[in-house]
């Protein structure tokens, strides 16, 4: 996949698209449809007003397609088409909580401080004194992972629940993730940063290796 | 004696970096010190693998495949585009 740019086969779909060829629409339904619920889901918190917006997303997607230049990939632009509606639904419904909000101050180690030796330790300061155990890697993707990973997400802050089911749920690229968002790449990095750390810190517990 | 080499990151500033590694947007000088350090440092290396392996976990984390009335609703919205133009 490139960083920007349309994607192979997305030009045929969009030129068919302007033909109202509905086998196209169908297509794109299919490819995209669940992605789209689940980034309004980010915002709205709420699966049924998220599949509304989906449904006005659509529409948009249909009314603008002549306006679609290709300089985003396809799916960066439909994915900021569903984040602005879904952010301006969250917002009517006062049930928004601004980007800005990271709700947990900058700056603060992601891992437990407790879990390395201090600053003034004679022989390893800063090291681990408890340090991560390997995962057994056959119950990674067990559904009851797959499950934890999934509750974890929904606990994060919002910012930070945004960019980590753009970047690691959907696979979007970094500069879909800011376009969609609006967020600048740094800030993105830092709450993917965050975000993931977390997730890590919630699946840590089940994951130790059985001795 | 210490073993600690004179700026050469900790374990606790390896874990805040790990993002910007992945993301390929540490400078080289900074990934050439993450990378010797993760050349002595199991623990630091089983890290990283944990961040590596819960986005692949986060990957899988995908449901809800289109309902039939999801599907009838979009056609319904779709014919009706098309016969507006």
């Amino acid at each position: 996949m490139t960083s920007a740019g349309v994607h192979p086969g997305e030009l045929e779909l969009v030129a068919a698209l302007r033909q109202r060829d509905e086998s196209a629409f169908l297509a794109l339904v299919r490819r995209f449809h669940s992605s789209m619920v689940r980034v309004a889901g980010v915002f709205v918190k709420s699966e049924a007003i998220a599949e509304e917006v989906v449904q006005e997303a659509w529409l948009a997607v249909l009314e603008g397609i002549n306006a679609f230049e290709g300089r985003a990939s396809l799916r960066s632009w439909m994915f900021s088409i569903v984040a602005n509606r879904a952010r301006t639904r969250a917002q009517r419904e006062a049930r928004s909580e601004p980007f800005s909000s990271f709700e947990d101050p900058e700056g603060e180690p992601t891992v437990d401080p407790a879990r390395f030796h201090p600053p003034d330790h004679p022989r390893w300061p800063g090291h681990w004194s408890s340090p991560p155990e390997r995962w057994a890697e056959e119950q990674l993707l067990l559904q009851e992972t797959v499950y934890l990973a999934k509750r974890a997400i929904e606990e994060l802050p919002p910012a930070q629940r945004q960019v980590i089911v753009l970047r690691d749920v959907e696979g979007c690229s970094a500069e879909e993730a800011c376009e969609a968002l609006g967020v600048s790449d740094g800030n993105q990095r830092v709450l993917l940063h965050r975000a993931r750390a977390k997730v890590r810190a919630m699946l840590e517990p089940h994951l130790r290796r059985t001795p | 004696m210490s073993s600690r080499v004179p700026d050469q990151p900790t374990c606790r500033e390896i874990v805040e970096l790990v993002t910007d590694y992945l993301e390929g947007r540490l400078s080289l000088d900074a990934r050439t010190r993450l990378e010797q350090h993760l050349v002595y440092c199991d623990w630091c290396r089983v890290y990283l693998e944990q961040i590596r392996q819960t986005i692949r976990v986060a990957g899988s984390v995908s449901e809800a495949s289109l309902s039939p009335q999801a599907r009838e609703d979009l056609v319904r919205l779709f014919r009706d585009w098309k016969g507006k133009k």
